[in-house]
């Protein structure tokens, strides 16, 4: 984890994400969810962004070669930005569909691969933007305007 | 209805969270696809699973599901049962099946998060 307080009192947060690890899994998304509070974010918005948050941190360690969860908080925003090395998506919008899922069978063994994710993300903040490229990487931003 | 009465009723042993025994439940939820709980889960609910890795703490944490039962005598590993007291999630184990328990939830007048 790395941490540093912004120009004109930004925060940010950057968390780096392991590809594979169930273990630690969540714990970014639990960082993120506190740190919100704390900051005295309503409880609707700390709901709505801890559960983006999570799904975007199990996309990387699912999905990913490994990659990081940015946060970014300013007086009108919430920003959290999902970026990994790869290995891309190769269709978004069957991604984006419910249900639709790459996930492997360890993964689904423990409950994840519902396909939910990125319908889950998109339904729970404001703004959402994915680009991808296979071979080189996935760059995922939401944000939630406060 | 608190968790301590629901763990009487229902005969539950407590694995983790015995300090948050008092807090208020009103609904539960029974499944095991953790996204699908993320989209659909109860806050300050019963959840009913059968997964039984670290992942489920961190996704009642997020959601503020106030307690977990872990059906069947499922064996929970010591590891859960740290993160659960760590994050003040309790963790409640009954040998009754998923229906059942939820069966008895339902007849307590714990409501689906749907109705509440």
């Amino acid at each position: 984890m790395a941490s540093k307080q912004g120009n004109g009192g930004n925060i940010r947060q950057r968390y780096y994400i392991e590809a594979g690890n169930f273990a630690t899994a969540g714990e970014a998304a639990s960082n993120i969810k506190k740190l919100l509070k704390q900051l005295g974010v309503d409880g609707a918005t700390v709901r709505r962004a801890a559960i983006a948050a999570y799904e975007a941190e199990m996309n990387l360690v699912i999905h990913s070669l490994g990659g990081s969860l940015e946060l970014i908080v300013n007086p009108e925003l919430i920003t959290i930005i999902a970026e990994d090395q790869g290995p891309g998506i190769e269709d978004i919008e069957k991604a984006m569909q419910e249900g639709f899922s790459t996930a492997s069978e360890h993964a689904r063994e423990l409950g994840f691969g519902a396909g939910m994710g990125l319908p889950n993300i998109k339904r729970c903040s404001d703004e959402f933007d994915i680009q991808s490229e296979v071979g080189k990487g996935t760059r995922l931003e939401i944000t939630f305007i406060l | 209805m608190t968790i301590r009465d629901i763990v009487d009723k229902l005969d539950l042993k407590v694995l983790a969270g015995e300090d948050a025994l008092d807090k208020e439940v009103r609904t539960g939820y029974c499944c095991d696809l953790l996204s699908w709980v993320m989209a659909h889960g109860p806050q300050n609910g019963v959840w009913i699973t059968v997964q039984t890795h670290t992942n489920v703490i961190a996704v009642a944490t997020l959601l503020d599901i106030a307690c977990i039962i872990i059906p069947e005598s499922i064996p929970v590993n010591d590891k859960t049962i740290e993160k659960a007291e760590e994050e003040g999630v309790v963790l409640l184990s009954s040998s009754a099946s998923a229906y059942e328990l939820a069966g008895k939830l339902y007849s307590l007048g714990i409501s689906s998060p749907s109705e509440d």
